[in-house]
């Protein structure tokens, strides 16, 4: 695996020179600078959005037994996917830059514009990178990064237009939050910006940055981040446009219960918007407890994500937002042992095997695993292992490669006619 | 059916809110709430099934019966004396050993035992765990003047030390008798003995992962004379290598029967079987993997139904780790590893734990899981609760 200090790191385009501005904490790892801990308040219910619906919520949370909430995302799950297929993905994450000005206080991964460790991908690196992956049988790339404003909109479009000419393959990119960067520096509509990024080879959308979708808590772990509305707004737009995205929680940042069931029911309803539309929708929902080593939140007092926090989190996932088809484990960040007994309490989708990752690593969390390794961790809980690809078809021998990508090659081919 | 037992099976059958999905435990769900014996064939069945949530409620609706939301947790230090082991070559799933002269190999001094046990003064710890190899020339002697010696120095901490193996090891080289080996460090001020060592009964399983090893009879004997002594011990099985889903049950019923003629055992530990750096591992091709987390959770709760003569269940958060631990409270656990402090013999084989929590920190993982902790003396008597 390739940690983030054995990338190449390139000089940022000539064009750009790196705003005039004292980086606050020189950075390399474990040396940033630790944060004093602000306060955050929880709004009252009354104050939230879907106020009725977070107390039958917390009702439920407050009134089920930990095994009664499993049983029944459990029951829920088998009724989604009767066959016993617990599926995953073979992809490889590639993070085109680490140069980012956003400085999540829950981020281990990025660096500052000034900082000797920033660094931005070239074409033919992360070309390299697709074909190793593709190599060893992967189905997509996951790529994502830095909010790194001296990236013009053409370095994205051209970048896309690259990989789809001369290494072909499914991108699953640019998270909402990179998505509004690249909106601002190219001052484009968000609808335009997502039609040229589709047009130009952009076939999903990962559904990071999500964080907690509370402005209250965003504003404690990520205040230069976008807002919740934003973040919404960009994946409702990318299902309009025609594109599949993922929905993501990452918890454990000092939120409350109310906090984690507003984020759920906003994307629930957000979803029922997108699947009445009929374009676009989240195909999958993934949370995961916040990783605090080497960021500038490690020593806050927080309670951090529990065992039994990842199980009732994703029991709810299954049994709130019952309107996505997926529950994805995050083995990644809760190992193999709770991935795996997540898979009883309503997941039903391994996620994807990492042939690279460098965000979740950087926090020194480092739960990686071969394929053989998650095939026997699957079936030794009493389920079938199958390869999938983006769109969550499964994967069969001499089917031509990712659907979703065959379909989105025919519809361009018949647009430019 | 008397009158007690309808009662029981009306008061656990209510609280049996999940009943099993898998059909083979239909019966087994029965029998549970009647309050009767498993049978080796319903034990082979349980450990044979994928119904983790439906196995969970059995023995979490058995463990509230016996322990209400109460569980006990420990503040504890380890101590591993010595790692020279006359089993370092025949042991192959232990990753601790070593020879004499290899490297790593250690042997404190009682000086450095007793600084090694103050350096957690500050925090309030209540019971010395004391392991290690089999030091040939170790005598009995040596653990009686560091177990003196640490009660001198430590007033009111509690001390549960050596398995059955060291036991049997020292009346070896001293050329005397179990009983007078566990007479000299009982009066020296052991209270009770972890069980370790029993790894799994089985004669082929024994043969192929800890050959020289102290026989099946030859462990259950040792804490059969404890028990007879007053010294109450734990009890353990190592899964998770080449022993069969048999082999488990038969271990689990040479435990009960043992629990019914004695009554001495205070707690079952299943302890998940670690591959890295030990010869087992490299030949099995599982170095870097784990037992899974349903593994651990189903040893767990089939240790709950199957023992229904022993107290208390342990999870080992050091193997299972914190998170697994936590959940495994609603596993028909009671009972959670303490504090440690510098675990060496699973870290040795790649545990990639913690070497120790805080106490806060274990207090907090069971209020979390909304049960009720108790810090617990050696017996298992309340000290506190919150």
């Amino acid at each position: 695996m390739v940690k983030p200090s054995e990338q190449r790191a390139l000089p940022i385009l000539e064009a750009m020179t790196p705003r005039r501005q004292d980086p606050t904490m020189g950075g390399s790892v474990g040396a940033r600078r630790q944060l004093d801990q602000p306060v955050y308040v929880p709004a009252a219910v009354e104050d939230r959005p879907y106020a009725d619906e977070i107390r039958a919520w917390s009702d439920v949370i407050a009134s089920t037994p930990l095994l009664e909430l499993g049983a029944r995302a459990d029951a829920l799950r088998a009724q989604r996917h009767p066959d016993g297929v617990v599926s995953y993905i073979v992809d490889r994450n590639i993070n085109y830059t680490n140069l980012c000005v956003t400085d999540c206080r829950f981020c281990a991964f990025y660096r500052r514009p000034k900082d000797d460790e920033a660094y931005v991908l070239s074409y033919e690196e992360i070309g390299r990178k697709i074909d190793a992956a593709k190599a060893v049988g992967a189905v997509q790339i996951l790529m994502q990064g830095g909010h790194n404003p001296y990236l013009p909109l053409d370095w994205y479009l051209n970048l896309l237009r690259y990989i789809k000419e001369h290494h072909p393959i499914h991108v699953h990119g640019f998270s909402a939050s990179e998505v509004d960067m690249m909106r601002k520096v190219s001052k484009l509509p968000l609808d335009e910006l997502l039609r040229q990024l589709r047009e130009a080879g952009l076939d999903s959308m990962p559904g990071a940055g999500a964080e907690v979708l509370v402005d209250g808590v965003r504003d404690f772990i990520a205040p230069k981040k976008i807002d919740s509305n934003r973040w919404l707004e960009i994946h409702e737009a990318a299902h309009e446009a025609g594109m599949l995205t993922t929905a993501t929680m990452m918890y454990g940042v000092g939120e409350v219960w109310e906090d984690r069931l507003e984020h759920l029911l906003k994307l629930k309803h957000t979803q029922a918007r997108s699947l009445a539309r009929g374009r676009g929708h989240f195909t999958a929902f993934i949370t995961w407890s916040f990783q605090p080593s080497l960021t500038e939140m490690q020593n806050w007092s927080i309670d951090l994500g529990t065992g039994m926090d990842y199980l009732k989190m994703t029991a709810l996932s299954r049994l709130l937002l019952d309107n996505v088809e997926n529950v994805q484990v995050s083995y990644v960040t809760q190992g193999p042992k709770m991935a795996q007994i997540a898979l009883r309490f309503g997941a039903n989708d391994f996620g994807s095997l990492m042939i690279e990752e460098n965000v979740v690593s950087a926090t020194g969390i480092d739960f990686i695993m071969p394929e053989q390794e998650i095939c026997r961790i699957i079936e030794d809980a009493g389920f079938r292992p199958a390869r999938r690809y983006q769109d969550y078809n499964l994967a069969q021998p001499d089917d031509g490669g990712c659907p979703c990508c065959r379909r989105h090659h025919g519809e361009l081919i018949g647009s430019v006619m | 059916m008397s009158s007690a037992l309808a009662s029981l099976a009306d008061s656990l059958d209510t609280e049996l809110r999940i009943r099993p999905a898998d059909p083979r435990l239909f019966a087994i769900a029965d029998k549970v709430c009647a309050g009767l014996r498993l049978t080796p064939t319903d034990g082979l069945a349980l450990f044979e099934s994928n119904d983790l949530i439906g196995i969970g409620a059995l023995a979490d609706a058995v463990n509230r019966q016996k322990n209400g939301d109460r569980v006990f947790v420990c503040a504890n230090q380890h101590l591993n004396p010595t790692n020279v082991c006359i089993l370092r070559t025949t042991c192959t799933f232990c990753s601790f050993a070593r020879t004499p002269r290899e490297d790593g190999a250690y042997t404190m001094t009682l000086e450095e035992a007793f600084h090694e046990a103050s350096l957690v003064r500050d925090t309030p710890v209540r019971e010395f765990h004391i392991v290690g190899g089999l030091h040939p020339r170790l005598r009995v002697s040596y653990y009686e003047d560091l177990i003196r010696g640490l009660r001198e120095r430590h007033p009111g901490v509690e001390i549960k030390a050596l398995t059955a193996v060291e036991i049997a090891h020292l009346a070896r080289i001293e050329k005397s008798t179990i009983e007078d080996v566990l007479v000299r460090l009982r009066d020296a001020g052991m209270q009770t003995m972890p069980g370790g060592g029993a790894e799994v009964f089985a004669k082929g399983v024994r043969a192929t992962i800890a050959q020289r090893k102290l026989a099946a009879e030859e462990w259950i004997d040792v804490h059969r004379k404890a028990h007879g002594l007053g010294i109450r011990t734990n009890c353990t099985l190592l899964y998770g290598h080449v022993e069969s889903m048999q082999d488990r049950v038969d271990h689990l019923e040479m435990l009960r029967d043992l629990q019914d003629e004695t009554g001495g055992f205070l707690t079952y530990i299943p302890l998940a079987y670690h591959p890295d750096n030990n010869e087992l591992g490299a030949e099995l091709g599982r170095t870097g993997t784990a037992t899974t987390g349903f593994d651990d959770l189903k040893n767990l709760a089939i240790g709950r139904l199957f023992l229904d003569n022993v107290p208390h269940i342990k999870t080992h958060w050091i193997m299972n780790t914190a998170k697994v631990s936590q959940v495994a409270l609603h596993f028909g656990v009671d009972d959670l590893e303490g504090t440690v402090r510098r675990e060496r013999i699973y870290h040795e084989a790649g545990a990639h734990t913690p070497e120790g929590m805080t106490f806060s920190e274990i207090v907090r993982l069971v209020k979390d899981a909304g049960k009720k902790p108790v810090e617990r003396n050696v017996h298992y008597e309340e000290v506190r609760a919150w």
